[in-house]
């Protein structure tokens, strides 16, 4: 049964994008919250790294955060979804456990 | 304040590395930076690191029931800040550019923004 | 403390400051006013009215230096200087006025 991780610490600043994406497994789910949206966007260096995963993993993020910080969900990696509230609770229903990279 | 009360100016920098609502230390250094007006100081203001992100146009952060403060960087020039600096390189990593800034800068590269660092009295870095 | 506008209690600060600026009306900038010892004028109602531009703009009480100089750049030096500002609000127009536009207590204001 999938976890559905979330992270919340923008990976320029903490290195806990990272050690999640080392430690989730094929069919998890990561949701990119507050200040760890901006992963999600196409064109930083962290692209490379969020295309990847988006393989095996279901990708999310929140778009009330994404919004909060003037960064266009239309602009998000290929791979990665943007979803709501009711999205996020969707993704804690559907998987097993929840685990949050603090 | 004893400097500051005897006329004396001083070259100071704000230092902004983090991003705008996650946590709260965005908002507490454009306070400080309004405060400091008051004080006739030379005042400086660095965006590197995250921090590149507190002046991203378009911020709306009703939705997370936040404070939008982010029109209030456009108040600075009335309360005569100008000195507005950006790094390059924070900005490329984040897949930005100086058109997605909500209030004229200069953009610097990372060994530029270190030596106007090093030319500064105070450097406060949040 | 709290003022009474249209039969509905609007809450403030101890200093009289509104808590939420979305529940200021006219009527109780007026009733704000008055306790503040002003009778609004139309010269008040200007700076009052320029103030709620300014906060809509910028999201801040502007301090008085800037509210004087952005008044002056708008109005013209007879009216963005400390003399006429200070006649219409005794006790400070950033303070004084500030709160009769039901906005924050200004930033910078120590």
């Amino acid at each position: 049964m999938a976890t559905l991780h979330t992270v919340n610490k923008s990976p320029f600043e903490r290195s806990n994008l990272e050690a999640c994406l080392g430690h989730a497994q094929p069919g998890d789910a990561i949701l990119l919250i507050e200040d760890a949206v901006i992963a999600a966007l196409s064109g930083t260096a962290f692209e490379g790294k969020m295309a990847d995963a988006a393989r095996t993993m279901r990708l999310a993020v929140l778009g009330p955060d994404l919004a909060a910080r003037g960064l266009d969900p239309a602009k998000v990696v290929t791979g990665i979804t943007v979803v709501d509230y009711a999205g996020f609770v969707d993704l804690a229903a559907e998987t097993k456990a929840t685990n949050a990279w603090l | 304040m004893d400097d500051m009360e005897s006329g004396v100016v001083k070259k100071f920098m704000f230092v902004n590395r983090k991003a705008p609502h996650g946590t709260v230390y965005a908002l507490e250094v454009l306070e400080m930076v309004l405060i400091s007006a008051a004080f006739d100081q030379d005042v400086h203001l660095a965006f590197l690191d995250d921090g590149v992100l507190q002046i991203k146009k378009g911020q709306t952060p009703a939705g997370i029931g936040v404070k939008n403060f982010s029109p209030t960087y456009r108040a600075l020039e009335g309360y005569d800040i100008e000195k507005l600096y950006v790094e390059a390189e924070s900005l490329a990593e984040r897949g930005l550019t100086e058109d997605d800034l909500l209030v004229p800068v200069e953009v610097l590269s990372r060994a530029e923004m270190g030596r106007l660092m090093a030319g500064m009295d105070v450097v406060l870095t949040a | 403390m709290a003022y009474t506008s249209n039969g509905a209690t609007i809450e403030a600060d101890e200093e009289g400051y509104l808590i939420n600026i979305s529940q200021w009306n006219e009527e109780l900038a007026g009733q704000i006013a008055q306790d503040e010892g002003i009778t609004m004028s139309p010269e008040h109602w200007e700076v009052v009215n320029f103030l709620r531009e300014y906060y809509s703009e910028y999201q801040i009480a502007p301090a008085v230096r800037v509210l004087t100089k952005a008044i002056a750049k708008k109005m013209g030096p007879d009216k963005g200087n400390n003399k006429y500002l200070y006649e219409l609000f005794p006790y400070g127009p950033g303070k004084q006025a500030c709160k009769i536009a039901g906005l924050p207590k200004p930033t910078g204001c120590v």
